[in-house]
């Protein structure tokens, strides 16, 4: 057991970890942030994306050790200081991006990641990037939309609701 | 103006709200105090004797408090299967145990050996690499074939054979539709595979078993679809636990797509193990696990042969499928390619004469089940390749030979014991034409082979039955359960409103939907209404979500509960109003006398019932509280029309889906947004089962595809944005909403419409010999197909 400190959501957070603990374990287990969730072993499906050091980072690939002194941002802490719902956050509720919710959390984390890469991505490019992030609900088409319109752009052309 | 509010408007999501900011509540992030965790040390090989479980050493490793193996579980149930198929000799089907623990025999790679429970999962697992097990691997079947032929090595030793049952339907049709071939003046036979696919919602399974020994009460909590069933089978038949001593909870679920509806050993184990140790014990798969533990999908390997006449009218259809069970019946394996498969297959067209035939076989690989449609998308998928070959046979335009061929005249009864009672085929089929833009394509084309790329247009017709089921039929056909669905409408004092439904929600959006019908009857506003599900303890029996069932069946029950409250709430009303209550109206949430100006709001009534100082107590009793069990007289019958295009590379084979158009047919909608989403996904898991996805096991019944790293699940670039309508509406006749359900016809639609414009991609190049590619159309089938 050793211990490892990171900031996580604004706030600094300590715990002991064996050096086999993930950082999603670690955020999940010792933190109680469930919102991280894991949907495979072979670091595939994207469900426990979160921010490290402002980069989207697969919280299961990587060692709760590894993230010492790191700024970790959750899906917890995405929302805006009075509670309400952010731009990616709401887009994926105004356009329908989401069913049982289980990718979700990654969806947006990998969704702010790229806006704040590219803030004004093509059709193409969001498919591209969400290489990484499994849907077995939506058949993408409404989280493909939402990412538009959190960019900005009209989505009232793609077809239905 | 769309509608804002009530049947037919698309309010946003209510449930989104927890699921965006990660406080939804899945049953992995449920942990109890005291928790002990187990891990399942499971099968490697595919087939053998177990001589030993050896823990001696592994139950003295840290942590460990006890090690559980099959001896564990010999006075206990094994897991229940949920129907009983009768062969066509009128024999039942053949019915092995399944114990929650192997016993004896491992069957399948996967097959639960030992369960260690230990303080931590990492003890648990360490612990496990120090059990000695002793295995003598026997030859294993994999392939349906040969595990059916004489001498073939048997999966259980105590069955006659691999067949689980030899099926015909209707067998008083054969000798008819045998005729019927003879004289035929076409006949198109078509051989192919209904690829072996593993549902994976991205949610993994988890149970969590708990016990109280204050009340002698278990809790189990799981990632379930239905979890009254799970109570039922799991309390009755395998741990012997009356239903007032078992609480079973399903809450968030991260989907289910049919794999959640079974009830699995890893459930049984953890409520068990509860009991013996007087600790919680929680147990969540990896995705490892989940590919040699879930129930898998699809695998049915089929002959099927359609007969014309002279004027290319449909006159015969013969089909022979074998179907994979697996190594043991899941919980509604057998009705999977019968009952779900077989009375689809008229489809939407008059064949007069149908004979189907299925032979269930035992293998050694992870039990098979429905998956998102279940039997329907099986039956489509044959039916609607067996017709495209056909119009190609015969030169004669493909979308032309189904119109020739539709049922036209409602209610129909086909040859096959189903009865549609509404539909517009054509209607649905013109839609499509309009929304594809048909017109467009050849110019399309044009555009694709400029750069070097086949294109392809493919179509096809859907039927589904859906609305499952009426009790009484399906206990006719074998099912061992009622397929009712309740709910309980309690108003609360100040007028707000608890549903507490059988129907679950994963994904499907229940708790926004629901309540717009509630609304629409009452005129009240939907934020006063709340739906409650996935917890025995807080709801009537209730069977669950799957077979697009639950607005059909369970949003029935609930407009049934509701119409008894407003009777009862109008009583109410005409007696603080000093009127008739036959005079009474609701409207806007308020009760009127018809014809006055008199009225009382909602809210005073339902105080009035809670408050019954003024109240008419000789007629009526206080409270407003209502329960229905809605049973449907008879499936629904969604259908429509889908089409793909396809660009195919001559240099690789790679297909890309370019459009996708689905015209469908769903009656009444009640939340529009919600129904598209719900046809998009089916949609993404259609091509993902048509260019994707296969389930392999090598020849020693090793899975090949066990991770997310050899098994292809859909990406987002591997899809276009879907083009869906469902402006075509015929409405059910038979429940009080006129709905027909629309969660699998994306999945049933799908996967033809795939392949028939790859095969048009390949004749439009010269192709003409390439007559069917199996799925998935991987780019080194579609390669070898061109290339042969
Ligand atoms: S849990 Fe699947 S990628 Fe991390
Ligand atoms: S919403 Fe269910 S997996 Fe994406």
């Amino acid at each position: 057991m050793a211990q490892v400190s990171m900031t996580v959501n604004g706030k600094a957070a300590s715990g002991d970890v064996e050096g086999r603990t993930l950082l999603v374990q670690f955020l999940r287990e010792n933190l109680h942030l469930t919102g991280t969730h894991v949907g495979c072993d072979t670091s595939q499906c994207g469900a426990c994306v979160v921010h490290v050091n402002g980069k989207a980072v697969k919280a299961c690939t990587m060692l709760a050790a590894e993230a010492e002194g790191a700024e970790v941002r959750t899906i917890e802490g995405m929302a805006n200081a009075d509670g309400s719902l952010n731009t990616v956050q709401q887009a994926f509720q105004d356009h329908h991006g989401l069913q049982c919710g289980f990718c979700t959390p990654g969806m947006v984390m990998s969704a702010s990641a790229l806006l704040a890469e590219n803030p004004n991505p093509t059709e193409t490019e969001i498919r591209a990037y969400l290489e990484g992030n499994i849907c077995r609900c939506t058949g993408y088409h409404n989280i493909v939309k939402a990412i538009m319109a959190a960019a900005g752009q009209d989505v009232s052309k793609i077809a239905a609701e | 103006m769309p509608k804002d509010h009530g049947i037919g408007a698309s309010p946003k999501r209510r449930e989104d709200l927890r699921f965006l900011t990660g406080t939804g509540n899945y049953t992995d992030d449920i942990n109890l105090y005291g928790q002990l965790y187990v891990h399942f040390l499971r099968s490697d090989v595919a087939h053998g004797r177990l001589n030993k479980v050896d823990t001696t050493d592994a139950a003295a490793m840290p942590g460990v408090v006890r090690i559980f193996t099959g001896d564990d579980f010999a006075g206990v149930g094994g897991l229940p299967c949920g129907w009983q198929v009768t062969d066509k000799h009128g024999q039942p089907m053949q019915e092995p145990g399944h114990p929650v623990l192997a016993q004896g025999k491992v069957r399948h790679v996967g097959d639960p050996i030992a369960a260690i429970v230990a303080d931590t999962y990492e003890q648990a697992r360490d612990a496990a690499e120090a059990i000695v097990l002793d295995i003598e691997e026997l030859p294993a079947v994999i392939d349906m074939k040969a595990a059916v032929q004489d001498g073939a090595p048997k999966v259980h030793d105590d069955l006659t054979s691999n067949l689980c049952y030899d099926w015909g339907f209707v067998e008083e049709n054969k000798a008819a539709t045998d005729e019927a071939f003879k004289n035929a003046a076409h006949v198109t036979t078509l051989e192919l595979v209904n690829n072996r696919l593993v549902a994976n919602p991205m949610e993994p399974r988890v149970a969590v078993g708990d016990y109280n020994r204050s009340t002698d009460e278990s809790t189990l909590y799981t990632t379930s679809q239905n979890p009254h069933v799970i109570r039922l089978l799991m309390g009755a038949f395998v741990l012997g636990i009356p239903e007032h001593k078992l609480r079973v909870v399903a809450p968030d679920v991260g989907g289910g797509f049919g794999t959640k509806i079974f009830h699995y050993a890893e459930e049984a184990f953890c409520t068990f193990a509860a009991r013996q140790l007087k600790r919680p014990v929680k147990w969540t798969s990896t995705r490892s696990e989940a590919f040699m533990s879930d129930a898998h999908g699809r695998d049915h390997v089929t002959k099927i042969e359609l007969a014309l006449d002279k004027d290319n009218n449909f006159v015969a259809l013969r089909t022979e499928t074998y179907a994979n069970m697996g190594a043991y019946l899941s919980t509604f394996a057998p009705s999977v390619p019968t009952w779900l498969h077989g009375t689809l297959m008229a489809g939407n067209y008059r064949t007069p004469l149908i004979y189907v035939n299925v032979k269930a076989v035992f293998t050694n690989t992870v039990p098979v089940d429905a998956y998102r449609g279940a039997g329907r998308p099986e039956a489509t998928y044959q039916l609607e390749r067996v017709i495209d070959k056909a119009a190609r046979e015969l030169g004669v335009d493909p979308i032309k030979l189904r119109r020739q061929n539709f049922i036209t005249q409602f209610p129909y009864a086909t040859p096959v014991a189903v009865e549609y009672d509404t539909g517009d085929y054509v209607a649905t089929m013109d839609k499509l034409e309009q929304i594809a833009d048909l017109s467009g394509f050849e110019a399309r084309r044009k555009a694709s082979e400029a750069k070097g790329k086949l294109r392809g247009l493919g179509i096809n017709c859907y039927i589904e039955a859906c609305g499952i089921a009426p009790s009484n039929l399906v206990g006719q056909l074998g099912a061992r359960a009622g397929l009712y669905e309740s709910a309980t409408v309690r108003v609360n004092a100040t007028g707000s409103i608890s549903v507490m439904t059988g129907s679950h929600s994963h994904g499907q959006g229940h708790e926004t939907a629901f309540p717009q019908v509630i609304a629409e009857m009452l005129g009240i506003d939907e934020s006063m209404i709340e739906i409650v599900h996935g917890d025995t303890a807080k709801g009537p029996m209730g069977m669950g979500t799957y077979g697009s069932r639950s607005l059909a069946v369970g949003g029935s029950a609930m407009v049934r509960a509701t119409e008894k409250i407003i009777n009862k709430a109008k009583k109410i009303a005409a007696h603080l109003m000093e009127a008739s209550d036959a005079d009474i109206e609701v409207k806007d949430g308020k009760f009127h006398v018809a014809g006055t100006d008199k009225s009382v709001a909602w809210g005073d009534v339902t105080l009035a019932a809670y408050v019954p100082h003024n109240y008419p107590l000789e007629d009526i009793e206080p409270g407003l509280e209502e329960t229905a069990f809605y049973d449907p007289s008879n499936f629904t019958y969604p259908s429509g029309a889908y089409c793909c295009e396809v660009e195919v590379d001559p240099d690789t084979g790679r297909v890309t889906i370019e459009r996708f158009s689905a015209a469908d047919d769903f009656g009444n909608i009640i939340n529009p947004m919600i129904v598209s989403g719900q046809v998009h996904g089916g949609i993404g898991q259609g091509i993902g089962q048509a260019l994707l996805e296969g389930a392999v096991y090598d020849d020693n019944g090793q899975l090949l595809t066990g991770s997310y790293m050899d098994y292809a699940m859909p990406r987002a670039s591997d899809v276009p944005f879907y083009t869906v309508d469902h402006s075509c509406v015929t409405p059910c006749t038979h429940n009080p909403l006129g709905v027909k359900g629309c969660g699998e016809a994306g999945a049933i639609g799908s996967p033809p419409a795939v392949v028939n414009a790859v095969i048009d991609a390949l004749h439009s190049a010269g192709k003409t010999n390439v007559t069917h590619i199996d799925m998935p159309l991987s780019p080194n089938r579609v390669w070898a197909a061109m290339n042969a």
